[in-house]
């Protein structure tokens, strides 16, 4: 990078900060109409494609979007290195954003765009900001079990009465952040155990998106997803065939967790100042409110952005005090996983 | 010279993803393969990727022979329709195949639910190669036979199969070695392999040195494989004196068989498309989804052609001085080249796809997520497939009948065409099918190479599917077997024609 660019880079953003101290940064960014960005997404593709449209709509910057699996986009990001063709990485889980950020292949997001999202989403550096989330759940066979006898804590899941019960996904990058939450609570050797055990009651699938089918078709009786599967799975199939539920855990219990998807602008790009607008408008009331309503039953991380209506409000989740820098990239529950023989 | 040339450049490009590989894996500390490596679990692994290679690949021998034996040497009625069917399975993707019997049979998991999924979609590539083999074949040798007393069992074990061996064998490599990389298929059906301990590094991990240095386990896997082919395939060769007197092999009645013979092909087909097919279907009846697939549909079906048809072509081209130089200009040098061209099989997508990548953004940026390298990548993929449709062709086709045209005065170039090429044709056209086929299902090196921008059928599926819209997924997994019976269909047509000495049955 050129000290010429980095110059008109740092303009820009002084234009884009005045902007977004507007509520809602919503006027059109002049100089940035014509030109163009490439936006590596691992998260779902209506939602990329509908925060997209909003911003190609207000800026007039035009968005290619290349869509793959978010840890794929990671490792081939890493490889491509200082030629990288993305501009932005928006991602579905940040322990791949923290791994790039590691690398030092992310750009310091502007002040203005961190300062819209609650600090506890966010890398403490600086480099990525979380924009939405969902919570962990239990989804039932209510034609299997009551609501009653449903277990108020995940820690309960390691009781023998589970055994051939439960389903669960362990490759699933939503898994692991609840290792993590039950090490931090009660310590690593407490998470082993309760892999262990959980292990030993699971039928394990590839997929989240497996799970909740085989809990709604009574392969399993209880399976361990984030919320969002579940109102995916309604809208999708006929409504006769709709036999699951979905049950929360206790305020502040370890399963009681948000995960949260979030975005980075590339060291690499050439178009620092479109990139860190994208970014921004993610962050914008009009971006939270376009991932908020786009079939994604995400609840947008803005304060005063409301979720789609179906889902609890954002407000009651007492999730446990896990943040994204708990996670750090992820090792320690994949070496845990590995040791148990997981995978 | 030229037939060097070209297994030299075919060898290049094999060679780019196992350079990477290797590369990669040096990154790697010794503590994290170490930690993967050295625990019980890996003995599990690897002894799971051993006992379903051994189990499937002697299945789909078996069905493959059988039903290629069944298509050019029987009267079954209705030939060309089941050549045609039994081709279709290769072009319908491996997680279509899995969903479809996982929807039927919610309970279906483990060693046998990956047995039949993988049998059942992989078999074409036995199937295929040894047909075209059966069609190229002399009928001669099978008359002589019969002439001298030999009953039809006595001829099949002791002409045919040999005459065809070394597309068996071609066969069964490609299976081997593609139970050995398969992933998708196998988490499905939760059949845990090799391969899951390098997708976790991969996915959990991020880790791309780790997942290399564990890859090269696959590699050191196949390359066992391939030594052992070596030996198996290195005795005796078959050459036919000339296309020979231009007539139909002649067939054998089956009688009463007749009927039984005809059960099991429609069992097989049942199976392998029913299901799958039937799973579709439903899908687009009974799906709540109100997402349409998009209006890009055609555009999407014309990427897929245009893509696998250059594929299809880029690798018959380079299959042809593989083998050539193999069968023709045998030393270790060619003898390596030609192992080496079966190696991508062995290898997960995603590696041979990074090593792209990897390679394109060093040395060819402009290449760079370019039609031209995705076409490149698919035949570096599907190479190995090339070879083994091509490799009885070359086997039958001798030296010295270009001896005699050369002799006669016919310029080189003349002598190719003239001679050596028609006697090449079906492998040709195996090379092609079988390539294009799989082009036409392939996902994860598409994700990662294509312009961006750019959509083919199998990127559009994978898009619904992870989102639910299993309604509008479904017509792009239909139009994917729509567009790989293109192919398929083009090569039953051949084939009637020159079972039937040119008249339809």
């Amino acid at each position: 990078m050129n000290i010429k660019l980095s110059l008109t880079a740092a303009f820009m953003a002084l234009v884009l900060v005045g902007c977004g101290g507007s509520p809602g940064g919503s006027s059109p960014s002049g100089p940035l109409r014509g030109q163009s960005i490439t936006l590596y997404s691992g998260q779902h593709e209506q939602t990329a494609a509908a925060v997209v449209e909003a911003f190609e709509k207000q800026t007039g910057v035009k968005v290619s979007i290349r869509s793959d699996d978010e840890a794929v986009l990671g490792n081939q990001i890493s490889q491509e290195g200082a030629n990288s063709p993305a501009d932005v990485f928006y991602t579905e889980n940040t322990p791949v954003l923290e791994y790039l950020q590691e690398r030092g292949m992310l750009a310091r997001l502007y002040p203005s765009t961190l300062a819209a999202i609650p600090r506890e989403y966010h890398s403490p550096q600086g480099d990525w900001v979380g924009l939405s989330a969902r919570i962990s759940a239990l989804v039932y066979n209510a034609q299997q079990i009551s609501p009653t006898q449903l277990p108020s804590s995940i820690l309960a899941l390691a009781e023998p009465r589970w055994r051939g019960k439960l389903a669960i996904s362990p490759s699933e990058t939503d898994f692991q952040p609840l290792l993590t939450s039950i090490a931090k609570l009660d310590g690593r050797g407490a998470a082993e155990k309760w892999l262990a055990a959980v292990k030993a009651n699971s039928k394990l699938y590839p997929d989240n998106e497996t799970v909740v089918s085989q809990v709604n078709n009574g392969e399993s009786t209880v399976g361990l997803i984030n919320h969002y599967y579940w109102f995916r799975l309604r809208d999708e199939i006929p409504h006769g065939s709709l036999h699951s539920a979905l049950h929360y855990y206790a305020p502040r219990d370890p399963g009681d967790l948000l995960n949260v998807s979030g975005a980075g602008v590339l060291k690499s790009s050439s178009h620092q100042a479109a990139a860190q607008a994208f970014v921004a408008f993610l962050a914008s009331r009009a971006g939270q409110d376009a991932i908020a309503h786009s079939h994604s039953y995400e609840y947008p991380l803005r304060p005063g952005v409301s979720a789609a209506t179906a889902l609890r409000p954002f407000a009651q989740l007492k999730p446990a005090a896990v943040t994204p820098a708990d996670l750090g990239d992820g090792r320690f529950p994949l070496e845990l996983e590995q040791k148990l023989g997981l995978f | 010279m030229l037939t060097l040339g070209g297994a030299l450049l075919a060898g290049v490009l094999v060679l780019v993803p196992l350079v990477f590989l290797v590369v990669e894996a040096q990154g790697t500390g010794w503590s994290t393969v170490s930690r993967v490596l050295l625990r019980h679990e890996t003995v599990v692994l690897l002894a799971n990727t051993v006992k379903l290679a051994l189990l499937c690949t002697a299945l789909c021998a078996l069905i493959g022979v059988a039903s290629a034996w069944l298509i050019a040497r029987s009267t079954l009625p209705w030939l060309s329709v089941w050549g045609f069917l039994l081709v279709l399975p290769l072009g319908i993707p491996d997680f279509v195949i899995g969903f479809g019997w996982v929807s039927l049979d919610h309970s279906l998991h483990g060693y046998l639910a990956a047995v039949l999924i993988m049998t059942l979609s992989l078999y074409p590539l036995v199937y295929l190669p040894v047909l075209a083999g059966l069609m190229n074949a002399d009928p001669a040798l099978e008359e002589v036979a019969r002439s001298l007393g030999m009953g039809p069992w006595k001829v099949f074990w002791r002409v045919t199969l040999r005459q065809v061996w070394p597309a068996v064998l071609g066969g069964c490599l490609l299976v081997t070695l593609g139970l050995l990389a398969e992933y998708g298929a196998y988490e499905i059906v939760q059949y845990q392999t090799f391969t899951v301990a390098i997708f976790t590094e991969f996915k959990l991990g991020f880790d791309t040195a780790a997942a290399c240095a564990l890859s090269l386990v696959l590699v050191a896997l196949s390359i066992a494989v391939l030594v052992g082919e070596l030996s198996l395939s290195g005795r005796g060769r078959q050459t036919r004196v000339g296309p020979g007197s231009p007539h139909p092999p002649s067939k054998v009645h089956l009688g009463r068989v007749t009927l039984p013979a005809l059960a099991t092909l429609a069992v097989l087909c049942a199976l392998a498309l029913g299901v799958p097919v039937g799973s579709l279907v439903y899908w687009l009846i009974h799906s709540g989804s109100t997402t349409l697939p998009s209006a890009s549909i055609l555009t999407d079906v014309l990427h897929t052609g245009e893509f696998s048809g250059a594929a299809g072509a880029l690798a018959t081209a380079l299959a042809i001085p593989v083998t050539f130089a193999a069968a023709r200009h045998r030393n270790r040098l060619t003898i390596l080249i030609e192992r080496l061209a079966y190696l991508p099989q062995a290898l997960p997508g995603l590696v041979v796809a990074l090593g792209l990548v990897s390679f394109s953004v060093r040395y060819a940026l402009q290449l760079y997520q370019s039609t031209l390298e995705l076409i490149i990548a698919y035949a570096v993929l599907f190479l190995p497939l090339a070879v083994v449709g091509m490799r009885t062709a070359v086997a039958h086709a001798t030296p010295q009948l270009e001896d005699a045209a050369r002799a006669l005065g016919q310029r080189p170039v003349m002598v190719w065409l003239r001679v050596t090429l028609p006697l090449l044709v079906p492998g040709l056209g195996a090379a092609f099918a079988l390539v294009f086929i799989s082009s036409a299902t392939e996902l994860t090196a598409t994700l990662l190479l294509r312009p961006t921008g750019v959509d083919t059928l199998a990127t559009q599926f994978w898009t619904y599917t992870s989102n639910f819209s299993y309604g509008a997924a479904a017509p792009y997994a239909a139009l994917m077997v729509a567009v790989s019976a293109v192919p398929a269909y083009l090569l039953s047509r051949r084939l009637a024609t020159v079972s039937d000495g040119g008249n339809q049955a």
